[in-house]
């Protein structure tokens, strides 16, 4: 890729102080308000004044420091000017961050060895809230409202062989909540995807319990008609030797803002998170991910990739990677690249890393975002390869990287299939 | 038969200072079934006439021309070109991420012939030219180019010549980093393509040592983005012994001679 721009490993909290007037350490604040204050980069206002987070010796601009609460009264109305929203259009929430989310969840139908234990429970399970506390307020709006959740077990020691597929159709554009807790079991094994499609309006909070030597894949893909608006929070808690390889995909919808974590909490834990985006005229496509380094001796490995293009293509990846001072011996390494298929589309990529430690085995971070590269083009054409075959050619192996991840052969035939579809609307 | 004719070829690139002269008057006759070595100093301009030929984008044409059989090839896009029948084997191939070599290949043989080849002999067809140029199988699976070595990655530009099977074929520094096993390897694979005699051959070296193996029948020696002397095999073995110092003392005075007689 021709790397326009290209940010380097930058070591520790990111200052709060701002660089040049309207830009924080992290580029361009967004709204003129903005311009001059002096507000942190991450957590801003939220790390201030809450009751739960935060607390004293840790830095505004720590990610440790984000307010996190199951209670929407927590979380001030958002005005755009939040860190954690300030690239998000509110007025394309359609209310999710405003309204009570009272309408039909999207329904959940879920497939699967027999095995895999299903259930469908109320909001008293004391499964629910195992894995995270809702760190923003849409989040923490569907955590008030959601009405019951789908409860899935993978069985301790169970390796399951066939994917479990865990279909969401939405049918209705009325905002609504909605509840996932996937568990996997000791020594489990499985792949989960998360088929997100139809039309809706959903604020999501999915909980990933990973307990000590499982291995889990979880896959949420986004293929939502283009009328979706659809957040969704996926909080992992990582065990003992436990690994999480987390895939997403999102391309359809018309708002579509994933927020994965993934917590370490005990030593010998392995996170691997994987994600492609596709991001057409006037789409709005957001990936704001977290690795929490707890406990010492954990692994993780982070890249996404996002293509774009036509007028408003928009796409936000945000990746904050925090090593506490407990976390020595952590092996971390986050990357973004984007490729910019045609003028008039916009990336955002920002990758935040804190260490708190220097006991560590690594740590690196990169982001490029850029045009397709010349000379792959004119390889391919001296090659008899006409410019649209080789340009999507091109794309198609940028991509290509992170659907390998997938490993399951159908789903990435469709995936493939998808992206072709997206490639050829470009020639349009 | 086929003929590349290049005449009176000038070329510049646009630097920070402004544009800069490259190529200042080439004119060179390639047939079917010829050799030709251009060989010269670095920085004379070999590469850029390369390149030109394959047009890319960086150079400029700013007089002169290229045809093909009569045909423009100037006028030509870079793939039209391949098309054509122009085929050039570049001295720092670039690694395609994601694509992979079996995708790459069948996806180029099919543009250039017009139509996609039968699966069965073309698999059987790659692996063969693979083998005879030990070129392992698992190449096959790799994404074009990536994590090969520079003299794999050689390899496998004279694997894309024996499948793509050119009318003329443009060797920019092909010998260039590699050993003296994989030179004979790359060597034999060039002589097989010409064995046919349906190809052209203009071999752009600095060295001598790969005319050891791939016989030459006209070199030229490019100086300053000219050429300043023609002659048969003979000229490199006088290159081999003496080098490119004679011409380096003073371009315009070595011109003269190969002025005089053109």
């Amino acid at each position: 890729m021709t790397e326009i721009t290209t940010e380097k490993a930058r070591i520790g909290a990111p200052s709060a102080q701002p660089f040049i007037d309207g830009f924080t350490e992290e580029g361009e604040s967004l709204s003129p308000i903005n311009a001059g204050t002096t507000k942190a980069p991450l957590a801003g206002d939220s790390a201030k004044s809450h009751s739960h987070g935060g607390g004293v010796g840790i830095p505004d601009s720590s990610r440790a420091g984000r307010l996190t609460s199951y209670k929407l009264a927590d979380f001030k109305p958002l005005t755009g000017l939040e860190e954690d929203w300030r690239f998000t259009p509110l007025k394309r929430l359609r209310g999710l961050h405003s309204e009570v989310l009272a309408g039909a969840a999207p329904t959940v139908v879920v497939n699967g060895p027999e095995q895999v234990i299903v259930e469908s429970v109320g909001r008293d399970d004391q499964r629910i809230g195992t894995a995270g506390i809702p760190e923003d307020r849409v989040s923490a709006n569907a955590w008030e409202n959601f009405a019951g959740a789908t409860v899935v077990t993978i069985p301790s020691e169970f390796e399951a062989t066939a994917e479990i597929t865990v279909d969401i159709e939405g049918t209705s554009l009325e905002a609504a909540a909605q509840h996932l807790v996937i568990v996997a079991e000791k020594f489990s094994k499985a792949v989960v995807v998360l088929n997100h499609k139809g039309s809706a309006v959903v604020s999501e909070n999915v909980e990933i319990i990973v307990e000590d030597g499982a291995s889990l894949t979880v896959i949420t893909l986004q293929e939502w008609n283009d009328d979706a608006v659809h957040a969704s929070s996926q909080q992992a808690k990582i065990g003992r030797d436990a690994k999480l390889k987390h895939v997403m995909v999102s391309l359809g919808g018309d708002l579509v803002r994933i927020t994965p974590s993934a917590r370490f909490t005990a030593p010998g834990g392995e996170a691997e998170m994987f994600g492609l985006y596709f991001a057409d005229a006037g789409q709005h496509l957001e990936q704001r991910l977290f690795v929490d380094h707890a406990v010492a001796n954990c692994k993780s490995n982070v890249l996404y990739k996002g293509a774009l293009q036509g007028r408003n293509a928009h796409a936000v990846w945000v990746g904050d990677v925090l090593i506490r001072k407990e976390a020595e011996g952590t092996d971390t390494y986050e990357a973004n690249r984007n490729l910019l298929l045609t003028d008039g589309a916009r990336a955002d990529s920002v990758p935040n890393l804190e260490i708190e430690t220097g006991l560590i085995e690594g740590a690196g971070h990169a982001s490029a975002t850029g045009r397709m590269d010349d000379e792959h083009l004119f390889y391919l054409m001296a090659r008899g390869i006409p410019e649209d075959v080789a340009r999507r050619l091109v794309v198609r192996g940028f991509l290509n990287e992170i659907i390998q991840q997938i490993k399951v052969p159908s789903i990435e035939e469709r995936l493939t299939d998808a992206v072709e579809r997206e490639l050829a609307l470009t020639d349009n | 038969m086929s003929t590349l004719e290049i005449k009176d070829l000038h070329v510049s690139i646009e630097t920070e200072q402004g544009s800069k002269e490259i190529l200042k008057g080439v004119s060179l006759v390639i047939r079917t079934g010829e050799t030709h070595a251009i060989m010269g100093p670095n920085g004379s301009g070999k590469s850029t006439l390369a390149s030109t030929i394959a047009g890319h984008p960086r150079y400029n044409v700013t007089s002169g021309s290229i045809t093909l059989d009569g045909e423009d090839v100037l006028e030509m896009s870079v793939d039209e070109r391949a098309r054509a029948g122009v085929f050039l084997a570049m001295q720092y191939p670039v690694e395609v991420p994601g694509v992979s070599m079996t995708n790459f290949l069948r996806t180029a043989k099919t543009a250039i012939d017009g139509e996609a080849p039968k699966l069965r002999t073309w698999t059987k067809d790659v692996k063969a030219a693979m083998e005879q140029l030990r070129i392992d199988a698992d190449f096959a699976q790799r994404n074009v180019n990536e994590g090969f070595s520079g003299g794999e990655k050689k390899r496998v530009e004279i694997l894309q010549l024996e499948l793509f099977k050119p009318k003329f074929a443009v060797l920019d520094e092909t010998d260039s980093g590699l050993d003296v096993d994989a030179l004979k390897v790359v060597s034999e694979g060039v002589n097989r393509a010409h064995a046919d005699g349906n190809m052209g051959t203009l071999l752009i070296t600095h060295y001598t040592r790969i005319l050891r193996y791939i016989k030459p029948d006209f070199v030229h020696v490019f100086v300053d983005g000219q050429v300043v002397e023609e002659g048969g095999p003979e000229l490199a073995d006088r290159l081999e012994e003496e080098g490119y110092d004679r011409y380096a003392k003073g371009a315009g005075a070595a011109a003269a001679p190969a002025a005089a007689q053109a």
